[in-house]
């Protein structure tokens, strides 16, 4: 009998499939449409200090293969989150990861320390936001700026932390081996690529912020090779995503080395995506006589 | 999944499509519509054109991979409907203009037709703006009292707000919004319904955000529909 269910830095998933952040608002939109609560867990709408408007203009535009978006963070702020949503959220019988993002260290810094008081399953420090005091490139692009970042809210966070990086990065294997020593939990990893699209009629870029972020089957092949190039490196678990958008793509990734894995943009696709993924994964399981999800675990 | 019974061709780039679904949809309501497997990733949202409970018609234009994929569906071909989402007109009486342009023409005949259904004294009149064809102009003379047409033409110079009561309006933001300025200071109450790009349909994914005098809303959520001063009044 196979056994879909991990453990990821010491919590129990009931099985690898997280619908990741951005992608499901907190849970209350898919909730509506089909179970969620067979999933593994959910990854919250990107959180921030304050409330954010979000970006101007065109935010979602389509690629082959992919999407483009540029939300720009729009959220409703911690404190709101706390008080309307995440009662609700630990009603659920699902791993509650609550994604935080800033703009400056301090902004990281209180977002955190407010959700110390609540419970929570994990962080996930998103250190893909541009980072307002280095002009704007994003924390997540220099292993020493991240590092900053990751060993302040390490001091400060009482929860599970799971840093998740971007594929810009520099060089991401150095980064998550930077997370892993500032002591991280875990690694989500990737976020989007940062992309451009132009509209060659009005000869401007489609998006008001110039670049955005590239996600969809497109980006899986890379990202898959990011997940292998770190999980070879560090110790901590990987939530591995990146255009996943079938369980086969999702075993791939648990091949590549990930622990959990996190579906975003395929819900667009199909809204119980993530569903048809954790059920495929356990029909794989048992059709390939597969206790646990470590047997394949990293094998490539 | 629902099934083709119907996919007709009316003009260039505009077609009619009836596929079977149990529903209970409303007017200004919409579905997220694919006929392919992963790509394109998205799904399309389509206006409801008319319903029953066993089947949907849905209006729509060719203007782009999804919709021209649209275009070859047969009869008995299968189709993925999500929905009904988002909210509906509100239900209204008196002296009532339904007013579209392009492919916005599209939810006024169900929304017609349930108004003259929910008080048969309404008066309820449509207006069709369309760049160079005109479409389904005895199908509106079925379900309203006036048909106006316009071809090439701005629709919206064809409406004396102050006859109404009430202005409904779908199509082009320029023509949406000069409609509104045209209505604000007349006793006729206007309710637009937006057309912003979706992506997941159901206020998830947060791309659809249309600001509005009470903040952010979700145009596939909170709307389709919202009182025009809440969109346009804020500019």
């Amino acid at each position: 009998m196979s056994n879909t269910k991990v453990d990821f830095a010491g919590v129990a998933f009931k099985n690898p499939v997280v619908l990741a952040s951005g992608t499901c608002g907190f849970g209350r939109e898919f909730g509506g449409i089909f179970d969620i609560e067979k999933l593994g867990g959910i990854s919250s709408k990107g959180l921030t200090l304050c409330a954010r408007d979000g970006n101007e203009g065109i935010r979602i535009w389509e690629t082959p293969s992919g999407i483009m978006n540029s939300v720009g963070m729009e959220n409703p702020g911690v404190h709101s989150f706390a008080e309307q949503d995440l009662e609700w959220i630990n009603s659920l019988n699902l791993v509650n990861i609550v994604n935080v993002g800033g703009h400056c260290c301090e902004d990281y810094l209180e977002a955190v320390e407010y959700l110390n008081q609540f419970l929570v399953d994990f962080i996930e420090l998103n250190i893909s936001c541009p980072n307002v005091k280095s002009g704007g490139m994003n924390f997540g692009i220099k292993t020493e700026v991240a590092r900053e970042i990751v060993r302040e809210v390490r001091k400060l966070c009482k929860h599970r932390l799971t840093i998740k990086l971007s594929p810009n990065a520099e060089d991401i294997v150095s980064l998550a081996e930077m997370c892993e020593a500032e002591g991280a939990d875990g690694i989500s990893m990737v976020n989007t690529f940062l992309a451009l699209a132009i509209d060659i009629k009005k000869k401007k870029p489609v998006f008001n912020n110039v670049y955005a972020g590239l996600s969809g089957p497109a980006i899986k092949p890379v990202a898959l090779r990011m997940v292998n190039q770190v999980a070879k490196r560090v110790r901590i678990p990987i939530m591995g995503m990146g255009g996943i958008a079938s369980w086969m793509d999702a075993i791939e990734f648990i091949m590549a080395g990930a622990t959990v894995i996190q579906v975003g943009t395929a819900s667009f696709i199909k809204p119980d995506m993530g569903l048809a993924i954790a059920e495929g994964i356990r029909n794989y399981m048992e059709s390939n006589k597969i206790y646990d999800l470590k047997e394949i675990r990293g094998i490539i | 999944m629902g099934k083709i019974i119907w996919n007709r061709q009316l003009s260039k780039d505009f077609f009619l499509m009836k596929a079977e679904e149990k529903n209970n949809a409303e007017m200004g309501q919409f579905y997220m519509l694919r006929a392919w497997d992963k790509f394109p990733v998205l799904s399309r949202p389509i206006s409801i054109f008319d319903r029953d409970e066993e089947s949907v018609v849905f209006l729509y234009k060719a203007i782009g991979e999804g919709t021209e994929r649209f275009t070859k569906l047969k009869e008995g071909d299968e189709i993925t409907l999500e929905g009904p989402h988002g909210n509906t007109f509100p239900k209204i009486e008196g002296r009532i203009a339904l007013v579209g342009g392009g492919v916005g023409i599209a939810p006024f005949y169900l929304t017609a037709k349930t108004l003259k259904e929910y008080n048969p004294g309404s008066v309820v009149d449509v207006y069709l703006g369309f760049s160079d064809t005109a479409l389904l102009e005895k199908e509106y003379k079925e379900v309203a009292d006036e048909v106006h047409i316009n071809v090439g033409g701005y629709i919206i110079e064809d409406i004396d707000p102050n006859r109404y009561d009430y202005v409904l309006t779908c199509g082009p933001m320029i023509m949406m919004r000069l409609l509104y300025q045209k209505c604000k200071d007349t006793r006729a109450g206007i309710y637009v319904s937006m057309e912003n790009r979706l992506a997941c349909g159901v206020g998830a994914c947060l791309v659809c955000t249309c600001k509005t005098s009470g903040g952010n809303k979700k145009v596939c959520k909170d709307g389709p529909v919202f009182p025009g001063e809440e969109v346009f009044g804020i500019e």
